[in-house]
């Protein structure tokens, strides 16, 4: 319990400095390659803006550890650390 | 001294030395910050857009002499006679809307010291920043025999459009029985995947149209993008029709003659029936002009900025750059024209610049439903872009043929989702 509320508070502060600094957090410009950014571009790949946090955070978790299955997501989600996976999450997240 | 000192002062109360200058001045002025982006492909038409993104307040000039750009991913398939050249075109229009001034005009020159572009019709364009996304030119004369004449008879189809329409001409017309050699150069290139993808797809073309044909690639190098995955296909899918012919075989081409259409290596000589001529190749001319470019032909740049290690103010992405361990790739521009971007917006408003991470993927077709994958994942690290340890590859060399036919069609998404976040 307190570390769900400790993580919580990490969240809350990593999704704070991400809305105080002007642009997206390292690694988050480059999703929108296959993401669209666009929500009129019809794509198998989901569009990350609005998508929850937490969500975001797990499917890259799952992607990482390779318990969620992937074409290029696992090779790619090897390369971020948990803490640029947090802002990249809250960064999307807080898109629309 | 005493001006000097000054300057200094002013230096030490901003956040960073570097950065401090010149928005400064920027500010005295009133103006706006202004930002020249020379190139509109996926680097330049990218970072131009992601500019006014990242701060509405920067002027931004793209200068494109094209008023029509035609993408060079995907054009393998039209060589191929699986797709159109159309579908490879988009315009400028949704740039523009952007409230970017697109100036349809060639850069001639660049003065970094006066900091502005000259374009062809004499008018000034004056920078606080400058990006080129030149992309790449070809390195007539590296290979005897082959310029730009001869790239009339064998087309090189590296820069879409024209050629590659000719060299698809060219197949069409040719019997069943003929010969197609290809050349593929030494590294680095434009799109080093790319000269395998089209021999798959034209091996593709001649075993449903032209059986009884054969396709060679006489290759400068002994190994390349993807090897094991696209040799394996080729054993499965095209076995007898496409051989390659690595350097140490004999694969290096060392003239070519475009009147028989022969090329010759130092093992031999091919007289082809169709003959595609992937030749050397350097950055886009305006590099050099800049003085941007060194020996190799490439653009040394900062890792962090992508400002040039030669020319300040000047920052460099896309193919023409020298980007560490990313590839000179579609996917790779448009990541680089988005931290450069970020960076640039950074600095002409007087902030620091952070170190971005950035992904490349790249698809290839073997066959219209058989797509495989490579990706990456880069961040700065002694001073060049190098690949997060662990991270990145390519597809499973196991994987099932539904796994294949997927990365076909997530092949073709991709390529609408890049051109709609660079064009749409």
């Amino acid at each position: 319990m307190r570390g769900v509320l400790a993580a919580t508070i990490g969240f809350a502060s990593i999704a704070a400095a991400v809305v105080a600094s002007a642009g997206p957090p390292a690694g988050a410009a480059s999703c929108s390659g296959c993401h669209p950014a666009s929500t009129r571009v019809a794509s198998p790949v989901p569009r990350l803006a609005g998508l929850d946090q937490a969500r975001i955070v797990r499917a890259m978790e799952d992607f990482r550890s390779g318990k969620r299955s992937a074409t290029v997501m696992d090779r790619i989600a090897k390369g971020f650390t948990d803490d640029e996976i947090q802002a990249i999450a809250a960064w999307y997240a807080s898109q629309r | 001294m005493k001006a000097d000192r000054r300057e200094f002062l002013k230096s030490a109360v901003a956040v960073t030395a570097s950065a401090a200058l010149f928005p400064a001045r920027t500010f005295a002025r009133g103006a706006a910050p202004r930002v020249v982006v020379v190139g509109g492909g996926f680097a330049g038409a990218s970072c131009a857009r992601a500019l006014r993104k990242a701060d509405p307040s920067i002027a931004v000039t793209l200068v494109e002499p094209n008023a029509t750009f035609t993408a060079c991913p995907f054009s393998n398939a039209v060589i191929a006679g699986l797709r159109e050249l159309r579908a490879q075109q988009f315009t400028y229009e949704r740039v523009a809307a952007d409230g970017i001034v697109v100036a349809r005009a060639i850069a001639i020159a660049v003065d970094a010291q006066g900091r502005s572009v000259t374009l062809a019709d004499g008018a000034h364009l004056p920078y606080d920043r400058l990006v080129l996304a030149p992309g790449i030119d070809i390195r007539w004369g590296a290979l005897p025999g082959y310029d730009e004449a001869a790239a009339g008879q064998m087309p090189h189809a590296w820069r879409a459009g024209e050629q590659t329409l000719l060299l698809r001409r060219q197949l069409e017309a040719m019997e069943d029985g003929g010969l197609v050699v290809i050349s593929a150069p030494a590294n680095p290139f434009r799109c080093p995947p790319g000269p395998y993808e089209r021999a798959s797809l034209i091996a593709h073309y001649l075993k449903t149209k032209k059986p009884r044909s054969k396709l060679i690639v006489l290759d400068a190098k002994d190994a390349f993008s993807k090897q094991r995955l696209f040799q394996s296909a080729w054993n499965e899918l095209y076995p007898g029709l496409l051989e390659w012919v690595p350097l140490s075989k004999g694969g290096n081409v060392t003239s070519v003659d475009a009147a028989t259409r022969t090329l010759v290596t130092d093992f031999g000589r091919h007289k082809a029936t169709v003959a595609n001529v992937i030749p050397p190749q350097k950055a886009g001319r305006i590099a050099e002009v800049a003085g941007v470019a060194d020996r190799t032909g490439w653009c040394p740049i900062d890792p962090v900025t992508f400002e040039s290690k030669l020319q300040p103010r000047i920052h460099v992405i896309g193919d023409a750059a020298i980007a560490g361990a990313m590839p000179k790739s579609a996917f790779a521009a448009n990541a680089h024209a988005k931290a450069c971007a970020d960076a640039v917006a950074r600095l002409v408003t007087g902030g620091a610049p952070s170190a971005p991470k950035l992904i490349n993927t790249c698809y290839s077709l073997v066959a219209p439903d058989y797509g495989i994958s490579i990706a990456g994942v880069y961040q700065p690290s002694g001073g060049q872009l190098a690949e997060v340890p662990g991270s990145g590859g390519v597809s499973p060399a196991d994987a099932p043929r539904a796994t294949r036919a997927l990365e076909a069609v997530l092949a073709e998404s991709w390529f609408r989702t890049i051109t709609a976040e660079t064009f749409g």
